[in-house]
């Protein structure tokens, strides 16, 4: 990574496809940046010009409300222009395909495309397409780098620090973009990582990733600092691997009973949204030490700083 | 025409040759091969430095005539194939209509006569529709010139079925070539099952799903005493299950691609659609596995897989892509790199592998430069390096992971039944 005269380092990269993509320095520099457009949300008026003048399009192939939301705001905040464009993924295979609609983009001079796509991999092969910046927004079962940013960047604010930390990852891993995005992001930065499922919901050498892997809750919460609680989606592939939501939960749902045994001051976090009585117990998600709202808040922050990046980006590379 | 090859290092499995020999072409034919041969009014072509081996046969082409042009034609298809030193390609049956009675056969037959710049010899379908249920008339494609069968593509599920084919193959001196693969088992898989998949967020192709079903194909080709070809044999417990079964003697021969001993699933990172075929790339042991089982000949021979698939199909979002890659052009450049560069084996078994190994698994007459026989005769430069560039590709479909690589060893001259179809890299049509 390149830095500047005085030692600080200087942002490259035209995309952020995912957090596997990043070296260490460059994580810090967005944690970096978001914490002083988080000072911005703050304020009485919660807007910078920073992006004034530019376009950001949220292109959405997979529903979503939050993570869309956010990143609206985040551009909002920043000055940026913004376009939501959702389509549905059941009529992507008979209508344009991704590149022709990245060209179009570009061709409409948007500078930042957003994209959520229910196939992984799409923002890369889109990302080659266009010149435009491209942030990934969720991409099958690959990677959600703003959510993992935001859960690194909550919990560095709560615990002072990520290096040493033990996190850990309760649900279905194997559907999990989001487990998959925060695995890459909290080894580079430095923090023992375990992943919690049923068998069938843990990928294939998972390990490989530089992770913990056990099928034992009590395990999983144990030594944690920290929890990411992934939500459960029994109307997808969950179903296949587990018999009910009750039993997921009388196995895998984190209750304040378990919690009990834990650390005192586990943090608890969920991407949202939450399925209570599945994967978390109501008393959890509401409990003192759930962080699960101020997850939604960092949201902003740390989007408006991977905006930010990516459109200021130097000698951009891929 | 006569044309009198010299000078060059002449290599033909087939007759156990290896030396520096001449060979001379007249009507059509190889009339002699010898020392130091002299003939008046011959063409001399001087392959001094270069070697001289007989037009490579490819048993697994999709030329996708009829009904995939857009993709692939007899004539582009068989262009690639005279630029890669394929003076025979086998044509496989899924295309559409697939080739599955005696009709189409010769259909596709008529299209071949017409276009064809190589010899084509036809795959037909097991199963009509290649739908894995009714046998195809063996007897009446066999008429009509077709050489083997196979569903490529799926493999035939139903085990009666295979057991029937297997059977009716054997009274008709027919080769079964299997595509190995349990689709219960492989699902909507899109690359290799293990870490690459895990980390890519993909659906993963289990390499059960192709060994399981090596195993099983194999046990019913020796209940039957029929002979089965084990199609693109891509991960190393199918390696072990074929060696093993050739101790036992089974009628039992086997293929692996290029791209099986070149590339891993490491490739596929980048969700270049030109990384996803079936059966997928898989791992380096897998790899080492294949090219030490190419070298010692329990893979007996080398084949492409040609799968031209348009530009429009294939820049797509990766689990919407199609599977498959071109071959033809690449075939002889990557192996002269994972064999002969490595010295993982010499020559003799390399152009073996390409040529005499297929012709002999389909008992077609070709693959050999014994005096009498149609000159198919091929001149590589072994030394030359090039840059495989997209716009110099012969197929109607460019998609290749290979495209920019340098590569080393190109055929320079290609003869086809004593006509000199490509000279210095020029090809006449």
């Amino acid at each position: 990574m390149k830095t500047e005269k005085d030692g600080r380092p200087v942002w490259t990269k035209k995309d952020l496809l995912g957090l596997e993509y990043l070296s260490r320095e460059e994580i810090a520099l967005i944690l970096y940046t978001a914490e002083s457009f988080k000072e911005v949300t703050t304020r009485q008026i919660k807007k910078v010009p920073a992006l004034r003048g530019k376009t950001v399009i949220n292109l959405f192939y997979e529903p979503s409300t939050r993570t869309r939301t956010s990143f609206e705001l985040a551009a909002k905040r920043l000055s940026a222009d913004v376009i939501n464009v959702a389509i549905e993924a059941s009529s992507v295979r008979k209508g344009e395909t991704l590149i022709d609609t990245g060209r179009n983009i570009e061709a409409l001079k948007i500078d930042i495309i957003v994209v959520r796509h229910n196939t992984s991999g799409a923002p890369n092969i889109l990302s080659r397409a266009v010149k435009s910046s491209v942030v990934n927004a969720g991409d099958g079962w690959h990677e959600h780098p703003t959510q993992a940013l935001l859960d690194m960047f909550t919990l560095k604010s709560k615990l002072g620090r990520i290096e040493g930390l033990n996190v850990s990852i309760i649900g279905d891993i194997a559907h999990s973009r989001v487990a998959r995005s925060n695995i890459w992001g909290l080894t580079k930065m430095g923090a023992n990582v375990t992943v919690c499922a049923p068998k069938m919901l843990i990928p294939d050498k998972i390990e490989d990733m530089g992770v913990k892997v056990t099928t034992d809750i009590d395990e999983a919460l144990e030594k944690a600092d920290a929890i990411n609680v992934l939500r459960m989606q029994f109307e997808r592939d969950g179903a296949l691997a587990f018999p009910s939501k009750l039993e997921y939960f009388k196995q895998y749902g984190v209750t304040a009973e378990r919690l009990k045994k834990c650390k005192k001051d586990i943090v608890v976090m969920h991407p949202g949204p939450i399925n209570r009585g599945v994967e978390m117990s109501s008393e959890v998600a509401d409990g003192a030490n759930s962080v699960i709202l101020e997850q939604v808040t960092n949201g902003i922050a740390v989007r408006m700083a991977a905006l930010y990046l990516v459109s200021n980006a130097r000698g951009k590379e891929i | 025409m006569k044309y009198l090859i010299k000078s060059g290092r002449l290599i033909d499995p087939a007759n156990k040759i290896d030396g520096t020999l001449d060979v001379l072409i007249s009507d059509g034919k190889i009339d002699k091969v010898g020392k130091s041969l002299n003939a008046k009014q011959a063409k001399v072509i001087d392959a001094k430095g270069k070697i001289v081996a007989p037009g490579f046969v490819d048993m697994h082409t999709h030329l996708r005539e009829p009904g995939r042009e857009d993709e692939e034609t007899v004539r582009t298809g068989t262009r690639a194939a005279i630029r890669g030193g394929f003076t025979s390609v086998c044509c496989m049956p899924n295309t559409e209509p697939a080739i599955d009675r005696p009709e189409t056969v010769d259909m596709l037959r008529s299209a071949i006569n017409r276009d064809a710049l190589c010899n084509v010899f036809i795959i037909g379908a097991i199963t009509e529709g290649r739908g894995g249920k009714k046998l195809c008339d063996f007897k009446g494609m066999k008429k009509e010139g077709i050489v083997g069968v196979s569903d490529d593509g799926s493999s035939v599920d139903d085990e009666n079925v295979m057991t029937a084919a297997l059977k009716e193959a054997k009274k008709n001196s027919l080769i079964i070539i299997e595509h190995c693969e349990d689709m219960k088992i492989s699902g909507e898989g899109v690359v290799n099952k293990g870490f690459i998949s895990t980390k890519m967020g993909l659906r993963g192709i289990p390499r059960e799903a192709e060994y399981e079903r090596v195993k099983r194909d194999i046990e019913l080709a020796r209940q039957t005493d029929a002979a089965i070809h084990i199609a693109h044999v891509s991960c190393k417990e199918s390696v072990d299950i074929i060696r093993k079964a050739k101790q036992k003697k089974v009628k039992l021969t086997a293929e692996a691609a290029p791209h099986h001993f070149t590339l891993t699933d490491e490739c596929c990172v980048t969700y270049d659609t030109n990384t996803k075929m079936n059966p997928p790339l898989r791992t380096k042991e897998d790899v080492y596995a294949i090219k030490k089982a190419i070298s010692e000949g329990t893979i007996d021979i080398i084949a492409t897989d040609h799968a031209p698939h348009t530009d429009a199909e294939k820049d797509v979002e990766f689990d919407f892509a199609p599977f498959g890659i071109i071959g033809l052009e690449t075939a002889l450049s990557l192996a002269v790199a994972e064999f002969i560069d490595t010295k993982t084996m010499g020559w003799n078994r390399l152009i073996e592998a390409l040529s005499a190994g297929p012709a002999g698994i389909l008992g077609i007459n070709k693959g050999s430069l014994k005096s009498g026989s149609a000159a198919d005769v091929i001149i590589i430069d072994p030394e030359k390096e090039y840059i495989y560039k997209k716009e110099l590709i012969e197929s109607k479909s460019k998609n290749s992971p290979f495209i920019n690589w340098t590569l080393k060893a190109r055929v320079s001259h290609v003869f086809v039944a004593g006509r000199l179809v490509m000279k210095d890299g020029v090809i006449s049509e």
